[in-house]
């Protein structure tokens, strides 16, 4: 199958270990992915932050960029959350109701990866290999927002040597919420520091989670803290494979230190 | 556009924004044992009742369908209102604002000739600020509701919708009694049976006492002119049904069709807000029995901001609330801040939408901020009210930091070239010019650092990567 990369504007440019998973972990199951270069954000940023005016122009961008494919995958969560749940919104408001109905369209071949994996493709076992103990936290996009429900565990059971270890009171909220991390720092910092509380009670090495961004949040409060624990975005641990752990010796991590 | 509520009467806004009332209710670790203890022991047991529903969904559909047709038709329901409560007796009077409200409440008092009146439960007194006005017009208000007692003696504020005295453990509560409750027994215990003992010696005597009760109303039956209240105690129904006059206070968004429409919310409300199947006081009355009850009987119909929330398309719905407080009891912000943060005598989710409908958005502007937009509030609320869209479409209204809408516009504008973004990515060496793991950075940034570490810039972005492969 062919399928376009919605990379995500924090992905493409913090954290490209979670797209370059998704890129080979795709084309290890024999599809073909493509990379349209004109993209750059969603506008969820602009959104949520009370300016649908301004991320009009991100919407049209996003719409005709992602407009000609069959299949659009992206690694986060959020943003197909806002691609799905905002983008016909944003237009409807500007009182452009064809972008609005193309929006639409693009938004209903727009899946998050482990939609992809599970709905679309059928696959839950992907040949990963991923010797290290895991929690995975389901973030509230994702959650609540997508519904992704226990695709994305389903996804995890399969991968060998990896044992999965439940996060208490997962459900919560890990406090990023965007720029609510700015603006409300100290309580964004007390829904962290519990969020932190329950990843270490599982004793886990790794937390996953399929949004690079809370796990920025995440990872950033595990580093400071100097846990040792590391936050890897489920991408990465559906790509690696055996091979590629005795390869180059390179963290497939890469995201918090 | 209609009128929004006036400013210096009344609960509905905070003397300093969202941010800074949170950071001083985080530093009060008791608080949040309080707070964590008594949202995560609601959680559960409304969780627990929910689940014996079968047709949960469908009812929360159901009550979702009723609110929209209300709501499409208020203004020729509530006229249906007056005509039937002053059919049975009754007598109402439009209220346009809190002073207005208050003023009627007032002379009514005076009418009936009491200087004291006793209070149910309820939210829309509270929203005006009825009993500053009562004590200000040299009559004394008594709250009945537990809660609202411990408040009321406490010289407190109440801090969630259902459970006012919330952030308050039974410790404090026996000093509270201890200090302000006249004639307290000195031996007082915590025990739960023990406080509502006192409070119960304490009430019976202003039942029996007092000729005018004041009430909210959950719910108001057009067709029939029938006013409802629901409550665990049983002190509202004391206030019902023993003194010579009734004065309800209600906001106008409570009224619904049909008796028939009561069953659906009847069903909703105690397994969402209380965690009970079925909530113990069901009180309705409509006008006046000669004989029997109250045999004066004031409807007072409160605007106060209502109509200009009605005339936004996507705030509207706001207007649907029933005061469960299922999302405060879900929210994770609230848990950890409490109600005072809010400022509104409406906190949590639902007043973080309600509030700055109600008085304007400049008035509460950091209101629609107080989220992480997590979601859990619309998963919980029992008439399906989608508050994370309102709160981001109230944000779109908000005045925004100048420096702040300079910097969005910018990045929308950059985002919109990806010769240009692209350019700006290489440049965003952010965690390099901060110094180690990004503690140098500047407000706002520096809340971020302030306990978080940043990520290290990549070598190369994703777009590098597939470029070069």
């Amino acid at each position: 199958m062919r399928i376009a990369l919605f990379v995500t504007c924090l992905a493409d440019t913090l954290f490209p270990a979670a797209a370059t998973a998704t890129v080979r972990l795709l084309e290890r199951l024999g599809h073909e992915v493509v990379f349209p270069e004109d993209q750059t954000c969603c506008g969820q940023m602009h959104v949520n932050i009370g300016y649908p005016d301004e991320a009009l122009r991100l919407v049209r961008r996003h719409v005709r960029v992602f407009a000609p494919y069959d299949v659009v995958v992206a690694p986060s969560g959020s943003c197909v959350g806002s691609v799905r749940h905002q983008h016909a919104t944003v237009a409807r408001r500007a009182g452009d109701e064809r972008l609005a109905s193309r929006a639409e369209e693009v938004a209903a071949r727009t899946y998050e990866l482990s939609e992809l994996l599970v709905d679309v493709l059928g696959v839950t076992d992907v040949g990963a290999y991923y010797p290290h103990r895991v929690t995975y936290h389901p973030t509230c996009h994702s959650l609540r927002v997508l519904r992704v429900g226990d695709r994305p565990l389903r996804l995890l059971r399969e991968v060998r040597g990896l044992d999965l270890v439940e996060l208490p009171q997962a459900e919560q909220c890990c406090g990023f919420g965007g720029t609510f991390a700015l603006k409300n720092a100290d309580t964004s910092m007390a829904m962290l520091a519990d969020k932190m509380r329950n990843v270490l009670a599982t004793r886990a090495d790794v937390c996953t989670a399929g949004d690079a961004s809370c796990l920025m949040h995440i990872g950033g409060g595990l580093s400071r803290l100097r846990t040792g624990v590391r936050t890897v975005h489920l991408a990465e641990i559906l790509a690696s494979t055996e091979a590629g752990a005795r390869g180059v010796g390179r963290d497939v991590a890469g995201v918090a230190r | 556009m209609p009128a929004t509520a006036p400013p210096g009467v009344g609960h509905l806004r905070g003397d300093e924004p969202f941010p800074a009332a949170a950071r001083r209710a985080l530093g009060d670790a008791q608080l949040r044992r309080n707070l964590r203890h008594a949202t995560t022991t609601i959680r559960g047991k409304s969780g627990a009742v929910i689940d014996e529903v079968p047709d949960w969904p469908e009812l929360r559909a159901a009550a979702r369908a009723i609110k929209t047709d209300t709501m499409a038709r208020l203004p020729e329901l509530l006229v249906q209102l007056e005509a039937a409560v002053t059919e049975a007796g009754g007598t109402v009077h439009w209220a346009a604002d809190a002073v207005e409200a208050n003023r009627i409440v007032t002379e009514l008092v005076r009418v009936a000739g009491a200087d004291r009146v006793m209070k149910v439960k309820s939210m829309a007194t509270q929203e005006i600020g009825l009993n500053e006005a009562l004590e200000a017009a040299g009559i004394e208000p008594v709250e009945t509701d537990l809660a609202e007692l411990i408040v009321q003696l406490g010289r407190d504020r109440p801090s969630h919708i259902l459970v006012p005295a919330i952030h308050r453990n039974r410790a404090e509560i026996r000093e509270i009694f201890l200090r302000a409750m006249p004639g307290v027994d000195p031996g007082l215990t915590d025990e739960p049976a023990a406080l509502a003992a006192a409070a119960r010696r304490h009430l019976r005597e202003t039942f029996l006492s007092t000729r005018v009760a004041v009430s909210g109303a959950n719910f108001a039956v057009a067709e029939t002119g029938t006013l409802a209240v629901v409550e665990s105690e049983g002190n509202g129904r004391m206030c019902l049904t023993l003194p010579e006059t009734l004065i309800t206070v209600m906001g106008i968004e409570k009224v619904l069709p049909t008796w028939r429409d009561l069953e659906v919310f009847l069903q909703l409300l105690p397994r969402a807000s209380t965690g009970e199947r079925m909530n113990p006081y069901t009180s309705m009355w409509t006008g006046v029995t000669p004989g029997d009850g109250p045999q004066a009987f004031h409807l007072v119909l409160l605007d106060n901001g209502r109509s200009a929330v009605l005339a936004d398309e996507v705030g509207r719905q706001a207007l649907h609330c029933i005061r469960c407080s299922a999302c405060l009891n879900v929210c994770p912000v609230y848990e950890r801040t409490g109600g005072h943060a809010y400022g509104s005598v409406y906190p949590g989710p639902i007043g973080a939408v309600l509030s700055p409908q109600l008085t304007g958005v400049a008035d509460n502007a950091s209101l629609p901020y107080a989220s992480s937009l997590c979601g859990a509030c619309y998963d919980a609320c029992p008439v399906m009210i989608d508050i994370p869209s309102i709160l981001v479409h109230l944000r779109a209204e908000a005045p925004h930091p100048r420096a702040e809408a300079a910097a969005m516009a910018a990045a929308a504008y950059t985002m919109d070239h990806p010769a240009l973004y692209a350019a700006a990515q290489r440049a965003a060496r952010l965690s390099r010019l901060a110094g180690p793991r990004g503690r140098g950075l500047p407000p706002p940034l520096s809340g971020w650092t302030a306990g978080r570490d940043l990520p290290e810039p990549p070598p190369q972005t994703f777009r590098q990567w597939w470029a070069e492969r």
